[in-house]
Parts: structure tokens; sequence; C-alpha cells
């Protein structure tokens, strides 16, 4: 039955822009054992990032072109990379060596902080506005199987980037570094490991991939608001805690997962609504079982 | 994150509370002090409260019905008022959030003693303040929500706009006879009570007619992804889709509609007008309907004077439903005061309630005894980037 294989479509293409959010919870949750908040609304400003570049692109490489959707696409990551490092420094550093709950509450505040900065009449309007489109699309037609060109876009481009986040993590010098770090802090900080710079590069590049995440799902659903994160955002949360919160394949797979589940669930009638209980569910259901996450690994506390 | 934001949603509704219980002894005394400090003739305002999205998820509506309602009071007051009293409009924004109405006409009833409050265009929204509004005894006329509970709140809401059953069938007697679809999927938006109400009176009017529903599915309005839902509807095969939901949510859905592939018509109630429909829809939105209550192409002597003072006042914008309701209920509000010869808020609910063939610019406004207003409907479509006026169905 070809809906049942259009759903998949559906699920893997919404499910990849989730896996690239819950990265960035997992990578930073791996470094500083706390769930970044203000993710989802790095997320956010990505995509705005990009309403705001879109027009000046526009101006230099004309209307919808794909070198001025690179160029947009990779302005607003290095921006919102920027915004992320920023946020660590000023908001989460003054407090590494205090409680985790600390940190915990104050990434709330962040958030909050954030998502009703943008609502105000001075910053974007609480208003949804219209997305550009960056480059041309197509729909794709295999028998009775839609496929749109931006369904397509989104999983290259969430593999690649998966790829190059592999390579980061594993072969280069700050990837091994990152590692340590997230092996043991202390550790790492006597074998001369800058712990400030790895864990400083980790929010960059956790909120490059939101910002890239954030232009993929404005790109899906062209309407974009300062409160758009959040529901994509605890999605993400969810994927990245199901595959095993500090497991970077692990935030993939869950991502698909969440989406796969997401889409078949709201196809059935009578239970369309019931999206996020399900989540949650599985959730539970997960955390009862396997409490580590799908790929996470078990942990002895020490004492 | 979800636990966040109902925890945000808690937070304003115990503060809602918190001054609700706070301003009661205050509000009901309030109420009774009105009717007796405004009586008196000569000298002083008439105060009139509103409250609107004028921010957030509905604001193109909020600001259109505030737009209409600020240019009626202006001319009122051009004219001299009413009764030698000028009005006053106190306008609070309910920033298109729940919790939100509840305290702002807390606030416009036991602060700022507004004598009649008008508002809202969202039945979910007047239905948190007309509670407020029934208690304090000061009458409610709201603009444009067409879900029928917003009245039977009790004898101090009134509407001036026609309300959802007589909606519903509109559509399904449009659906029937002028689309020519016998097989139609319903589409609803479990959060809204509006998009609730519509989709359960198109059904019974549908099938009524002889039609069938062929799929019926749920979405949350703020929702970005409809894939799933819509790749049920596609498989099974409808004619038309109704889709009673609010203009950002209907736009993303004709989008991933024709990524699909569904190239079915798709249709829906007033909540559809808002230029926000075209800018976020484009091309995907083009062909499709929606009925609503007015059209400045299909008016009356009074609506196309309307037009041109709008105009006049907004920069050339056309004005669209809300504005003209906006417009009406500020008129209608006016002419029950002078009838009722001042502000005590029992005769002004009579007064209200009295109102016949009452001259509006949407149309000749009657209320009956459920304080509705008796009026007809109008079908628009998209073309070209624009709505179109298709017909004029009467009650």
């Amino acid at each position: 039955m070809s809906q049942i294989e259009q759903q998949l479509i559906n699920g893997l293409a919404l499910g990849a822009i989730y896996a690239l959010i819950a990265i960035g919870y997992t990578m930073v949750y791996g470094v500083l054992r706390f769930i970044n908040f203000a993710h989802s609304d790095v997320l956010m400003l990505g995509a705005f990032a990009a309403y705001f570049l879109a027009p000046l692109s526009e101006r230099v490489f004309g209307p919808q072109s794909i070198t001025g959707a690179i160029c947009v696409v990779v302005a607003s990551s290095a921006l919102c990379a920027g915004i992320g490092m920023l946020i660590e420094l000023l908001a989460y550093r003054p407090l590494r060596n205090r409680p985790k709950l600390a940190v915990l509450i104050t990434a709330i505040g962040v958030s909050l902080l954030i998502e009703y900065t943008c609502q105000h009449k001075a910053v974007f309007k609480a208003e949804t506005k219209p997305f550009p489109r960056l480059f041309p699309s197509q729909d794709f037609r295999f028998g009775g199987l839609a496929i749109s060109s931006n369904d397509i876009v989104v999983l290259l481009v969430t593999v690649v980037l998966l790829g190059i986040l592999w390579f980061v993590v594993q072969r280069t010098r700050i990837g091994t570094a990152m590692r340590a770090v997230s092996f043991n802090h202390q550790a790492a900080a006597l074998m001369g490991i800058n712990i400030n710079r790895v864990i400083s590069f980790t929010f960059g590049l956790g909120s490059a991939l939101a910002a890239v995440a954030g232009i993929l799902y404005a790109m899906k659903a062209p309407g974009i608001e300062p409160l758009m994160g959040v529901q994509p955002g605890l999605r993400a949360f969810i994927a990245a805690v199901v595959g095993g919160i500090g497991n970077l394949p692990g935030a993939a797979i869950g991502g698909v997962l969440l989406g796969a589940l997401e889409t078949f669930a709201g196809g059935i009638p009578g239970i369309s609504n019931y999206r996020d209980g399900i989540a949650f569910a599985i959730l539970i259901l997960i955390l009862l079982f396997k409490p580590a996450g799908l790929l996470g690994r078990v942990q002895t506390e020490k004492v | 994150m979800k636990t966040l934001a109902t925890i945000q949603r808690v937070m304003a509704v115990a503060g809602g509370l918190l001054l609700a219980t706070g301003c009661g002894p205050g509000g009901g005394g309030g109420g009774n002090a009105t009717g007796g400090a405004n009586t008196p003739a000569g000298g002083g305002e008439i105060i009139v409260g509103e409250y609107a999205s004028l921010t957030g998820k509905e604001a193109t509506f909020g600001v259109s019905s505030h737009n209409g309602t600020q240019l009626a009071i202006d001319e009122l007051n051009a004219a001299g008022g009413v009764l030698g009293k000028r009005f006053k409009l106190l306008t609070e924004d309910d920033q298109s959030k729940a919790g939100e109405s509840a305290t702002v006409v807390n606030k416009l009833i036991a602060r700022e003693g507004a004598v009649a409050i008008l508002g809202e265009v969202a039945s979910s929204r007047s239905l948190e303040a007309a509670p407020i509004c029934q208690q304090a005894g000061i009458p409610m006329i709201s603009p444009s929500s067409t879900n029928p509970k917003v009245t039977e709140t009790g004898d101090c809401v009134f509407r001036v706009c026609f309300i959802d059953p007589f909606q519903g069938t509109v559509m399904a007697n449009f659906a029937l006879k002028t689309l020519k679809a016998k097989r139609v999927a319903i589409f609803t938006d479990v959060k809204s009570d509006y998009s609730k109400g519509l989709a359960k009176f198109f059904k019974e009017g549908f099938l009524k007619g002889g039609g069938e529903i062929v799929s019926e599915l749920d979405f949350n309005g703020g929702d970005k992804d409809f894939k799933g839902q819509l790749t049920t509807i596609k498989a099974a095969n409808p004619e038309a889709v109704f889709l009673p939901g609010y203009y950002t949510d209907a736009a993303l859905i004709c989008i991933q509609a024709k990524q699909l592939g569904l190239n079915v018509p798709l249709f829906g109630g007033d909540g559809w007008e808002s230029d926000q429909l075209l800018k976020i829809g484009q091309e995907a939105v083009e062909g499709n309907y929606f009925s609503t209550h007015y059209s400045p192409e299909a008016g009356s002597e009074n609506g196309k004077r309307f037009v041109a003072a709008y105009q006049k006042a907004y920069k050339g914008e056309l004005p669209d439903a809300m504005a003209a309701l906006g417009y009406d209920s500020a008129m209608i509000l006016a002419d029950a005061i002078r009838r009722a010869g001042g502000t005590d808020p029992a005769k002004l609910k009579g007064a209200l309630a009295a109102t016949k063939d009452f001259d509006a610019v949407t149309g000749k406004i009657t209320i009956n005894p459920q304080r509705d207003a008796t009026k007809s409907a109008v079908i628009l479509q998209v073309k070209e980037g624009k709505f179109k006026y298709v017909e004029t169905i009467n009650p």
C-alpha cells in the first residue's frame, strides 16, 4: 500500500530535522551533563536569521538561487554558532562549578528570555511571518508517491552534516578533546585540554546545527514565529533521550523514530491528536526497560 | 518544553484568578456603582472597553477588528457622540493567548469602569471573557465569534455575526451544490472551539444533504507538519476537504496538501480571511474557497460608504469582514445606548436585545432571542492572489 510508504517518506523528512536538533541537545549533555533548554530558541533564531538574510542574498545572487541559499544557510549557522557560544559564556560558564540544577534552571530562564524578547513589538513581534523561498522547489511523483524536492534536500543535508559531525568528533584534535572532556572533565584538564574552549566549541557546533534545522523546518512549513522552536525542540529532546542522551548516533536514530511515529500516529483517525502523548508514553517505556536509552551506556553512579 | 508552556499557562490562569478574586467584590461593587454613577445625563464620557488579539497568532483579525471599531467610535464622536456624551474606547491586547482575555477584561470592567465590552474575534477567547461580563452585569458584544456557546453564557452576551450552525450549513450546501462534491474529508483544529463547532455543524448539514464524510482527522493549531494526516486524507480520495481553521494553519495545510498531490479544493470558514493566508500560502491557496460575513464587492449603500471611509482612514486598505464587524459592533452599541437613554446595564441589555433591522455595513442585523444576529453569509474564492466574491447565501 503506497500510503505506508508515503508516511515513511513524510516521517523520514520530519525525523531528519528532529535528528539535527537532537544532536545539539545530546552533544551539550555529553560534555556538560545538562540539558540546554535554550537550544530550541537558537533554532528559531536560525530561521529568523535566514528570513532577514534572504532578501540580501536575493539582491546579490538573484531570486531563489542555490548559491544564495547556501550563503544564507552558512551565514545563519555562523551567526547562531556565535549566539550559542555567547549564551554559554554569559549564562552557563559562571555557573560551571555550581550544582547542575542551577545551570538547568538558568537554561530554562535563557529560553524564556529569548522567546519573550523576540515576541516583543520592537524585535520580531509575535505574529507568524511568511518564510521566503530560498531556492526553487518541485514535487516529484512516483506512481502514488509524492516527494517534495525540499524533503530530498532535508535528507541530504542531514546525512552530510551527520557525516561531517562524525568526522569532526572522531578524527580531529578538537573532536578528541570533546570526547575526552565528555569522559572526564578533570582528567581532561590535567592532560592540558582547554576545557572552556572545548565547551564553547561544542555549543557553537550544536547551535550551528540547530540553525540549519530551523531553516529546514521553516522551508517545510514557511510560517515562522518566535515560539516555533518549542514544539520541535520538545520532540527532539525526547528523541535524544530515547536514543540515549549523550550518544550521537542514538540522537539521530531517536530523531528519525520520533518523526516516523508522529507522522504515522497523525495519519490514524481518532488518535491523530495524541501524537505527543504517544511520544511520551514511548519515552516512559524506554526509560523503564532501558534507562540509558536505545544506544546509551549504563553508568554506575560513583558514591 | 511542553511542561514549561503548561507552567506558563497555569501561572497565567492563576494570575487571572488572583486578579478575579482580588477584584471580585470590588468588581461587583463597581458594576453597581457604574450603573448609578453613569446614569445622570450630561457631560462625561462613555467608556467602552475593547479586547482584541492585536499581536500573536491571530493578530491580523484583532487589528482589523480594532481598526473597524476605532473608525466607528471616531465617526460617532465626530457627530457629537450619543446623548451629548462622547465615547472613550479603551483597547487591551490579549496577545492571541489563552488566559489573557480574562485578565484584560477584568481590568477593563473593574479598574477602568467600562459600561460595555466589545470583543473578541476568536470564540475561545470570547468564551473566556463572557462569564466575567455576565457576572459583572456588563453587556458584551462580540463582533465576530461564531461559536454558539458564546452567547449561551448569559443574557449579557451579544454578537453581531451569524453563528456556526448557519455557517456550517452554508458550507455544506456550497460543497454539495456549487462544488458538486459528494465525498468530503474534514480536517479539524481540536485546540479551537470555533473549528470543532464549525466541523460539527458542517458534518450534520452535509450528511443531511446526502453527502459522505470519507475521512475525519485532527490537528493542533500551531502545528507545522500536517503530512501524516494529509496522506491519510489523500488515500481516502475525497472530492474536497473542509478545513475549518485559522489562516496560518490553513495556509500551511494548503501548501503541504499540494506537495502531497492532494489536488482537490480545500474550503473553510471565516477564519481564513486574512492577507496572511495569501502571503504564506501563495499559489498553494489559489482556487480555494471560504465563507465569511461580508465582501466589499457586495455591499449596500451604507456598506459602500463604509468602504470609502475605511480606505480614507487606513491608507487605502480594503476592509475585511473582521473590520466591518468591528465597526458594526460599536455602531449597534451606540444605537442601543441611544434607545436606552443611558448606560444603565439593565436598560442597555434590553435595548441591545430589541435591535431590529439595524442597517449595518454587513447587512441588516436583527438580534434574535438567542442574542445572535440573523444575517446572510458570502462565499469568497482565492483568485490571482486576491479574495473574489462568489455568492451570497441568505438565512
